[in-house]
């Protein structure tokens, strides 16, 4: 079995939508996959059941060897801790430091004061934030909140790093800075990135595996670079 | 070491929170203040009620006077049929003579009297003093009592004596009901607080949520917060008791009215009650997060 795999996976939402029908993914460790597709062709879907926050209809995912259809929710922070998530909102705490929105984290795991702060210092200082550990998230600018969100989804040095539109908010330029990062944690730590992004700039630059869904339904998956632009619009 | 370290982190979080929901924490301390103020009032009210009916049942006889000239071996046979009924547990023989004595003894005016009778002269009647095992059914007793042969009357503290312990069981049964209900109510208004501030740190939750924290370490600042704001709101109200109660003992001289309901010696009592209320604040403030954190930190 592959690290993450998705095996004829439905999500049909209470209302009736149907998000993600018939799904089938293999993704191995330290891959790098881009998720693309029209507006609510269901990329959100897709990455929310590899963590759980949205429960496949039909279907299996498995993560990291947990069959996460399966898992009861009083474990799903089992999972959660193997996964680290950026949001395109980024979602820290407005109250907190850079440095208290990533160590929060590792306290709420119960990890000693000692073995936080190294750290925390190392996941800020890979996202280049290493001089900004006491500003809050209203003294920074969206591209180093950014940084803030992938700092806390790598703290704990997870396997897979999930990305819904990690650039939506942000300037083509900040954008590329980014996306940096992200490919940098992904060579120097291994970590298996799936991206779900509208960006068409950066998946044609960055030439990685693509994912391309429509309607609910993965209609085509290319191999590294093989993937064009005008194949799928 | 692990579990006492979230523990430590749960406990500074609920005092943090306790602080930062400043004007809520004072009002739900300040229900807490009311609501154990109130029990500790019942509390000792229905301690010492008790203790009262308790004074007064174990005072509680009846004499039985046997008719004048009853020959020694009847008043035997008497004092054997009054021991064989089931609910007399005691009974003590006063011979005429004994009375006599006593009553000298009692005051002058009766000791003159006395004396001017000489030895050989007690109009005085032989008397039984009996104690009864249980009181609603001392009237009963009375009477199967006042059928003997030999007997001419049968003297109990009748109706005062039953009513005032009739008074005192409705009392002790209001208090009651009052207490539980008010400890509802404390419920109520505590699990209110709590998801307020559940709701105010909702963000925080959600993302908890999101980055791997267990069920267990999102809900403990909520239990400890709730304990704390009952813990905090039962100072107050045994401050109260400790030196309300010793003040009234004091001015009161150790009864409530009248020698017939002494008040329970507040060394050691008011600190068993204080000791209750801060268990019940503490019980309270608990079951009142416990609800809240299982109705909207469903996870
Ligand atoms: N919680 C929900 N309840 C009901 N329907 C939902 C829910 N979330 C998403 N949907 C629907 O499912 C479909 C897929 O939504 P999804 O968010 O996965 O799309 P998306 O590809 O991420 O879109 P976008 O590119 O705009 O972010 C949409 O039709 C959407 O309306
Ligand atoms: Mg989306």
């Amino acid at each position: 079995m592959s690290f993450i795999e998705l095996q004829n996976v439905y999500k049909i939402y209470k209302n009736g939508v149907t998000a993600i029908a018939d799904a089938d993914l293999k993704i191995k460790k330290g891959d790098f996959v881009f998720v693309i597709g029209h507006t609510a062709c269901g990329k959100s879907t897709l990455i929310k059941m590899l963590y759980r926050e949205e429960k496949p209809t039909k279907g299996n995912v498995f993560v990291g060897g947990i069959n996460v259809a399966k898992l009861k929710n009083s474990k799903v922070y089992k999972l959660r801790r193997k996964i680290g998530i950026v949001f395109q909102d980024y979602k820290l705490l407005p109250k907190m430091t850079a440095y208290e929105n990533v160590a929060f984290v590792l306290e709420s795991y119960g990890y000693k004061a000692t073995e936080i702060k190294p750290k925390v210092i190392e996941a800020l200082a890979r996202v280049g934030l290493k001089e900004k550990l006491r500003s809050f998230p209203d003294e920074m600018s969206g591209g180093e909140q950014q940084r803030v969100c992938i700092a806390r989804a790598i703290v704990n040095k997870p396997k897979v790093l999930v990305c819904d539109e990690p650039t939506g908010n942000l300037d083509p330029e900040t954008s590329k800075e980014i996306m940096k990062v992200i490919e940098d944690i992904n060579k120097e730590m291994g970590t298996t990135i799936i991206m779900a992004t509208h960006d068409k700039d950066i998946v044609n630059r960055m030439k990685k595996r693509v994912v391309v869904i429509e309607n609910g339904c993965i209609v085509g998956d290319y191999e590294k670079g093989s993937y064009k632009v005008d194949e799928a619009h | 070491m692990k579990p006492i370290r979230i523990l430590g982190r749960s406990i500074s979080s609920a005092f943090k929170s306790v602080v930062r929901n400043f004007s809520l924490s004072v009002a739900s301390i300040s229900c807490i203040i009311i609501t154990l103020i109130i029990v500790s009032f019942a509390i000792l009210l229905s301690v010492n009620v008790n203790n009262f009916t308790k004074s007064i049942e174990s005072d509680l006889t009846i004499v039985v006077f046997a008719k004048e000239g009853t020959v020694k071996e009847n008043v035997d046979t008497l004092k054997k049929e009054i021991d064989s009924i089931p609910n007399v547990v005691d009974i003590e023989y006063k011979s005429k003579e004994d009375l006599k004595n006593e009553m000298k003894r009692e005051n002058e005016t009766y000791k003159n009297i006395i004396d001017k009778w000489g030895d050989e002269v007690n109009p005085l009647p032989d008397s039984f003093i009996i104690t009864v095992e249980k009181i609603e059914d001392i009237k009963e007793t009375a009477s199967t009592i006042q059928n003997l042969e030999h007997v001419d009357a049968v003297r109990y503290g009748e109706g005062v004596v039953e009513n005032l312990v009739d008074v005192f069981g409705i009392i002790r049964n209001i208090t009651i009901v009052a207490v539980i209900a008010l400890i509802f109510v404390t419920a109520f208004l505590i699990s209110n607080t709590i998801k307020i501030t559940i709701y105010s740190r909702k963000n925080e939750i959600d993302i908890m949520r999101l980055v791997g924290t267990s069920n267990t370490v999102i809900r403990l600042p909520f239990l400890f917060e709730g304990l704390f704001l009952g813990v905090i709101g039962s100072i107050i109200p045994v401050l109260c008791t400790i030196y309300g109660y010793v003040l009234l003992y004091d001015k009161m001289g150790g009864v409530l009215f009248t020698d017939i309901m002494p008040l329970i010696s507040p060394y050691n009592f008011v600190f068993k009650v204080s000791g209750v209320l801060i268990i019940i604040g503490a019980l309270v403030g608990m079951y009142g997060s416990y609800k809240s954190v299982r109705k909207y930190l469903k996870i």
